[in-house]
């Protein structure tokens, strides 16, 4: 018997070892990232030194040249302001539609089922050239709000097909029961599927929120000047001038720039983990 | 009767009208996909036709465009650049999704046993899916910079690579490594996290009625655990190869296409010849070509989808 525990507990520690190459592989770049931040120019650009470790006192200039010398807040803001609406709007959309493709019969309702489906399969880098256009013609060029117009039609499949599945899970009992003692459908809707549904909202909002925060080709093409860019297209292109790379103020830009999607995560990650199969499976 | 209810009916306000009206399926269905599909329409729809119509124009930022055929898709097959990109993309593609898919599953093998900091482990595995691609990139791009490379310096340090290392992103096959690196490192938790729900629903029963008749461990794995697992590797495989044939971000901030187009992707350089060049049309003809693999990809899913939902 004791050979036996033992035989399992060298398993699981081996379990363990074989894990960490994968760990350290997730890991590394934002140790990494994290690290460079906060390094002294001095350090940082000395060919001998450790690039593992911080062997000199740590540093918070890149930090505040960052924050001070760059309209690093207001690329912030627009993210956030890009991000919250289109999330608000696509949950919304979301919502109504999932309900009527999962327990609604009406006319073409298949074949609408199977056009969100082929949309959230959709990949941004096919349409941003003519969407740029239709974005012009909008009168949105190089505005915040092109963005907010856009994301939703990445957002809404995805929304529509996470809450589906959720709605459809929803015993079609309860809401009869609410029919039949008078509630009209959207009275059934509001009082009894979605607070069923809450954790397929929270899982969609999540999603929504983290996939227009990460979005970058659409950002890129529909808005240039410093006022109306998003945190990723603004650190990515306009801390870098010419050739000369900033790599400190760089490296604090993507860490700074991940916060809000970090502090999700933290607080979410079960959610995380059920949408992702959720996404792709259901 | 009838006749009956609908006098009823009209006499009614019309609050309690809109009200009846709203509860009939046929009217409430439509008019809650209308705002999902008038989105739709108007900005996937329309723009997939319009880009259709520039594919087959001369169409140039800031100028009236004509039907020019398919010169735009014979210009491209004529350009060492496009020629280069279409190969590339197969290249990337392919290794990439070959290499996620086999640590994928090894990953979700290891996932799947029983660990003291599961939650834990669970959530570092999965935080390079959850951040910000073009951010994270940027952290890639300084690892792999060609001075102060931390790759080369531990590489070095190893004694696996000679001084100074591979210049990661200025010579063609490392910089298509590193893309791929990058790609497998970003996509990687979705196959391992999809992967180890499927792992979670194989029944026990197939494991130990196995064991009872001697199958060891990778007998069990051939016979029970790939056979059960593979309705969710297609599916991850087949959404993985679209996102990755379509993938963007991790080329543009990493190299940008070079060193002289190596690493191109149909994404970036429909960006390059469309917009920072401004021949549309010839950069509408690139982007179409991710089409025929979103169709392949919207076919075999719609086989499995189908069978489950509809």
């Amino acid at each position: 018997m004791a050979s036996m525990a033992r035989r399992r507990l060298a398993g699981k520690i081996a379990t363990h070892l074989a894990l960490v190459p994968f760990l350290v592989f997730a890991l590394f770049p934002f140790y990494h990232m994290a690290l460079t931040s906060l390094k002294q120019d001095r350090e940082l650009y000395d060919r001998h030194a450790v690039p593992l470790l911080i062997r000199q006192a740590p540093t918070l200039e890149h930090y505040a040249k960052l924050l001070w010398d760059t309209p690093f807040f207001t690329w912030m803001k627009n993210s956030l302001l890009v991000t919250l609406l289109s999330t608000t709007l696509s949950l919304v959309i979301g919502t109504v539609a999932a309900y009527a493709l999962a327990r609604l019969k009406f006319f073409a309702v298949g074949s609408f089922g199977t056009a969100i489906f082929v949309t959230y399969l959709v990949p941004t880098s096919l349409l941003f050239l003519p969407l740029a256009q239709v974005v012009n013609w909008l009168g949105l060029a190089d505005s915040k709000w092109a963005l907010v117009v856009t994301y939703p039609t990445f957002l809404v499949p995805f929304c529509t097909w996470l809450l589906m599945g959720y709605f459809r899970t929803v015993p079609k009992e309860v809401e009869e029961c609410a029919l039949v003692d008078g509630a009209t459908r959207i009275q059934a809707l509001l009082r009894i599927v979605l607070p069923i549904a809450v954790p397929g909202l929270v899982c969609a909002a999540l999603f929504a929120f983290t996939l227009s925060w990460n979005e970058f080709i659409y950002a890129l093409t529909f808005t240039s000047s410093s006022e109306e860019i998003t945190a990723s297209v603004g650190i990515t292109s306009e801390l870098i001038r010419g050739d000369i790379y900033f790599w400190g103020s760089l490296m604090a830009g993507a860490v700074l720039g991940s916060v809000p999607i970090v502090i999700l995560y933290v607080f979410f990650l079960d959610y995380y983990v059920s949408g992702l199969t959720a996404g792709a499976l259901k | 009767m009838a006749v009956g209810n609908i006098a009823v009916t009209a006499r009614l306000p019309l609050r309690v009208r809109v009200r009846e009206l709203l509860d009939r399926e046929q009217v409430l269905g439509p008019l809650f996909v209308t705002p999902a599909l008038f989105l739709l329409v108007l900005l996937v729809a329309y723009p997939f036709c319009m880009a259709l119509y520039f594919a087959v124009s001369n169409a140039f930022i800031g100028r009236p465009s004509h039907f020019v055929g398919l010169r735009n898709f014979v210009n491209l097959w004529q350009s060492d650049a496009f020629r280069q990109t279409f190969q590339n993309a197969f290249v990337f593609t392919g290794s990439a999704v070959a290499l996620k898919l086999v640590l994928g599953i090894s990953l979700a093998v290891l996932l799947n046993q029983q660990l003291w900091f599961k939650r834990a482990i669970r959530g570092a595995i999965l935080l390079p899916w959850v951040i910000p691609t073009a951010l994270s990139t940027l952290g890639w791009w300084w690892m792999f910079n060609s001075l102060y490379s931390v790759v080369n310096w531990t590489g070095i340090a190893l004694g696996i690579m000679d001084p100074p290392g591979p210049n990661w992103l200025g010579q063609k096959y490392y910089a298509m490594t590193a893309v791929v690196t990058v790609n497998v490192w970003r996509g990687l938790p979705f196959f391992a996290i999809t992967i180890l729900a499927g792992l979670v629903s194989i029944p026990r029963e197939l494991y130990e009625a196995a064991e009872a008749d001697g199958a060891g461990p990778v007998a069990r794995f051939w016979l029970i655990t790939l056979p059960m697992l593979k309705p969710v590797l297609a599916i991850v495989v087949l959404f993985s190869t679209i996102f990755t044939f379509s993938d963007f971000n991790i080329v543009y901030v990493l190299t940008n296409g070079g060193p002289i187009n190596s690493t191109h992707l149909f994404a970036t350089l429909a960006r390059q010849v469309g917009l920072e060049t401004g021949r549309i049309g010839e950069g509408a003809a690139i982007s179409l070509y991710l089409f025929p693999a979103l169709m392949f990809v919207v076919w075999a899913q719609l086989s499995f989808v189908r069978r489950q939902v509809y």
